[in-house]
């Protein structure tokens, strides 16, 4: 579903967030890709929703190489893929059944159909009685749950997170870790970058660790 | 099929933002308007001057004033010559004694004529060239003179034509100041936008990072640039109106001491159609370039 190969990435005063990266995340599969801070997890992301350009190497997803696609194809990717990013992104000035209706919204989805899925995504990750409130009246873990409702309601097949459970204390990060675990269980594949890979490890996850931004054997 | 739904959302969206801040609204717009009124009252009192050339004479006349002493006879030949002549469209008979007494009508001559002894003044030909073209008119004008009868020939034309071509001139001033305060409301919408991007970044990263497509980004404040331009246009027609009709009576009344009689009008309907046109065109345009400018980086996705 989505293969790395032999990716390098290296920034304008020659840093390598990436280097020479090999790896492949199958179809339905639960991948935690683990790492320091400044290990290469958000570089590995940002590459898969085509953020940013390899300076060597390919990144397929579903088939299309992102480096290939013009910049009026990358848009249809990303509906393709739910994105939490380590900074939950959500816009504050909106409230929280407004944040997760965006990417409905924005995709011409009719507004009556798209309030109802907001609905349910919003109960999937138990916040359905906070649709009206704004982001800045909820604690940590609630906005990273209202991240998640926006980044599975357009249903994905492929949900990746960027360290989803950080700054969260770890009542927070069990439900965030047992959320991502019914997605998998419904067929999604997921890919996690987080630091504090043992809040996955019950789950059977496969495991990968990044070090410098390189693959650990 | 089109779709139009994203279309009447970034409307929504851009008349949202327009209303949000009217105050911000109505400064930048009042700008739009006052860099449009200029070169829009240049044009509509240009226009009302230029009516007024073509309605004094459009066409160039010639007068061909005879001497003093030709004989009736040599008269009736010259008339035969000049109705023979198939370059003369028109030809008119002024005689000496009703040249007299039209300088006599004239305010200022009446005194002037009285103690006049004798007529001093010659019977004459007035006549409208067939063509307009310039080497034809003049090669009229030099068999004119030519002829043992004629003393003077005058081309009465050229004053009204040295008015055209003044208006012409200042017809197409008023289109290089117009194109030179459209290119300074290109920039004022451009920076109005680049501030509007500038706040909205986060929503912008975000909806990019979504799916959003680059178009779908961009309607918004196209549609903002557009309406802001139009508005503007509006603005300028309510100012160029309220200036005419300060102007108007001042200018007729300048006109009346030159015993000419102007009707001031305002723009028609196609210039004010024209006007917002221009100025929608415009804010659309600097709405463009602000946009293309400021999202084509690809680390703002």
């Amino acid at each position: 579903m989505i293969r790395f190969e032999r990716v390098t990435k290296r920034y304008p005063g020659g840093h390598e967030g990436l280097s020479d990266v090999s790896l492949e995340i199958r179809h339905g599969e639960l991948l935690v890709l683990a790492g320091h801070s400044g290990a290469g997890k958000s570089t590995l992301i940002k590459l898969i929703a085509g953020l940013e350009k390899p300076t060597a190497g390919k990144v397929w997803v579903s088939g299309q190489d992102v480096d290939g696609l013009r910049p009026n194809q990358l848009p249809y990717l990303r509906r393709s893929l739910g994105l939490v990013m380590q900074e939950h992104r959500l816009l504050m000035d909106r409230t929280v059944f407004d944040n997760v209706m965006l990417p409905l919204l924005v995709t011409g989805y009719p507004p009556a159909d798209a309030a109802k899925r907001v609905r349910v995504a919003l109960e999937k990750v138990g916040l359905a009685q906070f649709e009206r409130a704004m982001p800045v009246t909820l604690s940590g873990g609630e906005q990273q749950r209202a991240a998640i409702a926006r980044a599975i309601v357009n249903r994905p097949s492929v949900l990746i997170a960027d360290e989803p459970t950080a700054h969260l204390d770890p009542a927070y990060a069990r439900e965030i870790a047992a959320l991502f675990r019914s997605f998998h269980a419904a067929g999604v594949t997921i890919l996690l970058a987080t630091h504090d890979d043992t809040l996955f490890s019950p789950y059977g996850a496969r495991r990968i660790e990044l070090a410098k931004g390189k693959l650990l054997p | 099929m089109i779709n139009l739904h994203p279309h009447r959302m970034a409307l929504r969206q851009a008349l949202r933002r327009l209303l949000g801040k009217p105050l911000g609204t109505l400064l930048s717009s009042l700008v739009v308007a006052i860099a449009l009124t200029l070169p829009a009252l240049g044009y509509v009192l240009i226009d009302n001057l230029s009516g007024l050339a073509h309605g004094m004479s459009g066409k160039p006349e010639i007068s061909v004033f005879l001497h003093r002493n030709v004989a009736p006879t040599q008269l009736q030949a010259v008339e035969t010559r000049l109705r023979a002549d198939k370059r003369i469209a028109a030809l008119r008979f002024v005689p000496r004694d009703l040249a007299l007494k039209q300088l006599a009508a004239r305010g200022g001559f009446a005194d002037v004529t009285e103690v006049l002894g004798d007529n001093p003044l010659p019977d004459a030909f007035v006549l409208e060239p067939g063509s307009e073209d310039p080497e034809l008119f003049k090669a009229l004008a030099t068999a004119l003179t030519a002829m043992p009868e004629v003393e003077h020939v005058q081309l009465d034309s050229a004053w009204v034509e040295r008015l055209h071509a003044m208006l012409q001139l200042a017809r197409w001033s008023m289109l290089l100041l117009g194109a030179l305060l459209g290119a300074a409301l290109v920039i004022v919408t451009f920076n109005t936008i680049r501030l509007q991007i500038l706040t909205q970044r986060h929503e912008i990263a975000v909806s990019l990072l979504l799916g959003v497509t680059r178009n779908y980004v961009r309607r918004p404040f196209l549609y903002f640039g557009l309406l802001q331009g139009l508005l503007g246009g509006l603005l300028a027609w309510g100012l160029v109106s309220g200036s005419l009709a300060l102007l108007a009576p001042r200018l007729i009344a300048l006109a009346r001491s030159y015993n000419v009689v102007l009707d001031l009008h305002g723009a028609d309907v196609l210039q004010i159609a024209a006007l917002l046109i221009f100025a929608a065109l415009l804010g659309w345009l600097g709405a463009g370039l602000s946009v293309r400018r400021h999202l084509h980086d690809r680390a703002a996705e």
